[in-house]
């Protein structure tokens, strides 16, 4: 694009705008976790009087924050695991073959998309309760049952992203792929995933993101033993006092790794959203 | 992909005509029909998972939701729910009636819904589209710049809301401090409670929310071919007039799927109002979700908040067909 000089203006303010919204409550978030506790309750500063690491050591005492840590890990790795896995299978159907119910499957994944969270909450915490009594399989407040909710949420999405994805890739590698001896399933696995990558990082990003900061299914389907960080950082806070720089630094330490892998994806995410979603 | 769409309704009439298949090597059209049912087998098998998953935690929990609305379900029953009495449409009268508090709630709550969905989209769409055309052009620093912004989408969402939930403290938050020592104020207001409320809410989420928008946005100017502003600025067109001839055509895709994407997310918006204001979110700022959660699991009515529940889905119903109709394009699965 040739910039005019009103191009040129325009795009340095709303530059720095737009920079100032984002950065004041990033800069907050960091500044106050190295506050000692004494300037967090007080007046707000800008500058903390010190610089201390101390709310980084003693956010682990204060609350299991490592427990939430691990249950936070095992569920949402293994949601995203399978629910990659589970999109790959269904896409490449929806992209690639034709079978009976293609048409109401696709809409029916389209359509739960739009549905909020809060009509599945209440029946499924009913079910749960009811396999429970049933046969003894226990799903509140178990990894278990979070898991395959993540899981399931993260579907319509992934699928449909995917599919437009798989679309994009040509026909004629997989058919040669096949006219040399291999399946359909091993073509899929051989030839089209590897070349698929980005649009299977970029949905796999997008379920991770997810479980990682789920807040409504989190609050009913967690116990003590299985809390996850959204609804365990609330720990910090009581009735009377807020721990906010030891709040602070456990925002950082749990923002941490998926800020890392999250930078590291970006160009996928970046390829994967234009190819699958956009065309 | 047209000689394969219909396998099932083929395959009968065909071997009717030639009961007795030639022994010896089967014909091309054999082959391909047998292919058919093979990838329509491979096909079902494929789908089986999701299917499966989308039955048990989407599908019967909704109709199990819609079985609630006519009960009266609450905390005496919820240990052995199935025996909860049918009360027909008393949940509905109960909270649906504009005459009832109930009731006059329910609408307001649906109508501030609706022009929440309407503000924050309009904020997060100008604010996305904006940084997507600059940092589409090249400068210094525009890499950092780019990164930075995605930075609030990368991080979980509650931790932007607990950033904020500390800057809007009414006794010595960021916000307060800032205006009083620009003179703007002279009593601290509260933001979390009261009218300021919704105000709250709205920057939070509009805060948590562009750089999606933008990182859409950003996706899809990245297709639009240089040739094309090259050629529009040879003819004497201003960047604005590209703007508006060249990049917004050309992303109009991309868009509609991001509006609509977008504004049901907003509609069905809980994590923003949950982190930011806790369980139960002040009148003035109460959103459909945090409501229902409220009757269901504050007040445990789960009859109300069911009945609720169904006028929801009904609305998003119509919504989803308006929807699909934009989004999936005709004969798009038939390529």
């Amino acid at each position: 694009m040739i910039e005019t000089r009103g191009f040129r203006i325009a795009r340095a303010i709303v530059l720095t705008l737009l920079s100032l919204f984002v950065v004041v409550p990033l800069y907050i978030i960091v500044a106050t976790a190295f506050k000692p506790l004494e300037d967090v309750r007080g007046r707000f500063t800008w500058i903390p009087s010190s610089l201390t690491v101390e709310p980084f050591i003693e956010m682990w005492r204060t609350v299991p924050l490592a427990d939430y840590f691990v249950n936070s890990v095992i569920v949402t790795m293994t949601a995203t695991a399978l629910s990659v896995l589970i999109s790959i299978f269904a896409s490449y159907a929806i992209a690639r073959l034709s079978f009976p119910l293609k048409r109401p499957f696709s809409l029916v994944i389209l359509s739960t998309q739009m549905f909020p969270g809060i009509l599945f909450l209440l029946p499924l915490f009913l079910i749960f309760t009811q396999i429970q009594r049933a046969i003894g399989l226990q799903l509140n407040g178990n990894y278990l049952g979070l898991i395959i909710t993540y899981l399931t949420f993260s579907l319509p999405f992934s699928i449909w992203m995917l599919s437009g994805y798989l679309r994009g890739i040509p026909r004629e590698l997989e058919e040669a792929a096949m006219i040399d001896g291999s399946s359909r399933l091993g073509a899929l696995f051989r030839v089209v995933l590897p070349v698929a990558r980005p649009g299977i990082i970029a949905v796999g990003v997008f379920a991770f993101i997810n479980a990682w900061s789920e807040v409504l299914f989190a609050s009913v389907l967690t116990n003590n033993d299985t809390r996850t960080l959204p609804i365990g950082l609330q720990s910090y806070s009581s009735e009377s006092d807020v721990l906010w720089n030891e709040l602070m630094a456990a925002s950082i330490t749990v923002s941490l790794p998926i800020i890392l892998a999250f930078l590291f994806v970006q160009r996928y995410l970046v390829a994967g959203l234009s190819a699958g979603a956009v065309k | 992909m047209t000689t394969l769409s219909a396998p099932a309704a083929a395959a009968p009439s065909v071997s009717a005509s030639k009961p007795k298949p030639a022994p010896g090597p089967p014909s091309k059209r054999q082959r391909r029909r047998g292919e058919a049912r093979r990838g329509a087998r491979l096909g079902l098998l494929l789908i089986v998972p999701a299917a499966a998953l989308e039955l048990a935690i989407h599908i019967i929990p909704m109709m199990i939701g819609g079985w609630i609305a006519f009960h009266d379900l609450d905390q005496r029953h919820i240990r052995n729910w199935t025996q909860a009495p049918f009360v027909g449409l008393d949940n509905f009268i109960r909270g649906l009636d504009p005459g009832t508090a109930t009731g006059a709630e329910f609408f307001a709550t649906a109508g501030r819904t609706v022009l929440y969905v309407v503000i924050v989209l309009g904020f997060t769409w100008v604010l996305g589209m904006a940084a997507a055309v600059f940092l589409n052009s090249s400068f210094r620093g525009r890499g950092i710049l780019r990164t930075l912004f995605l930075v609030p989408y990368a991080i979980p969402m509650y931790v932007g809301c607990i950033a904020w939930a500390f800057m809007f403290n009414q006794r010595d938050g960021m916000v307060n401090t800032l205006l009083s020592d620009l003179g703007l104020i002279d009593e601290n207001p509260f933001w979390l409670i009261g009218d300021n409320a919704f105000f709250a809410l709205v920057v939070v989420s509009i805060w948590s929310y562009w750089p999606f928008a933008f990182l859409m946005l950003l996706a899809a100017i990245q297709n639009v071919p240089q040739e094309a502003y090259e050629a529009a600025a040879l003819d004497g067109a201003s960047n604005w007039r590209q703007f508006w001839h060249i990049t917004l055509p050309m992303v109009s895709s991309a868009n509609g799927a991001l509006v609509l994407l977008m504004a049901l997310w907003l509609f069905n918006q809980f994590t923003v109002p949950f982190v930011l204001f806790g369980p139960a979110s002040p009148d003035q700022a109460m959103l459909v979700s945090p409501l229902i959660f409220s009757n269901s699991f504050l007040q445990w009515d789960f009859g109300l908040g069911g009945a609720m529940s169904l006028l929801l889905l009904l609305g998003l119903l119509a919504v989803s067909a308006v929807y699909i109709r934009m989004v999936l394009p005709k004969g798009r699965e038939d390529d």
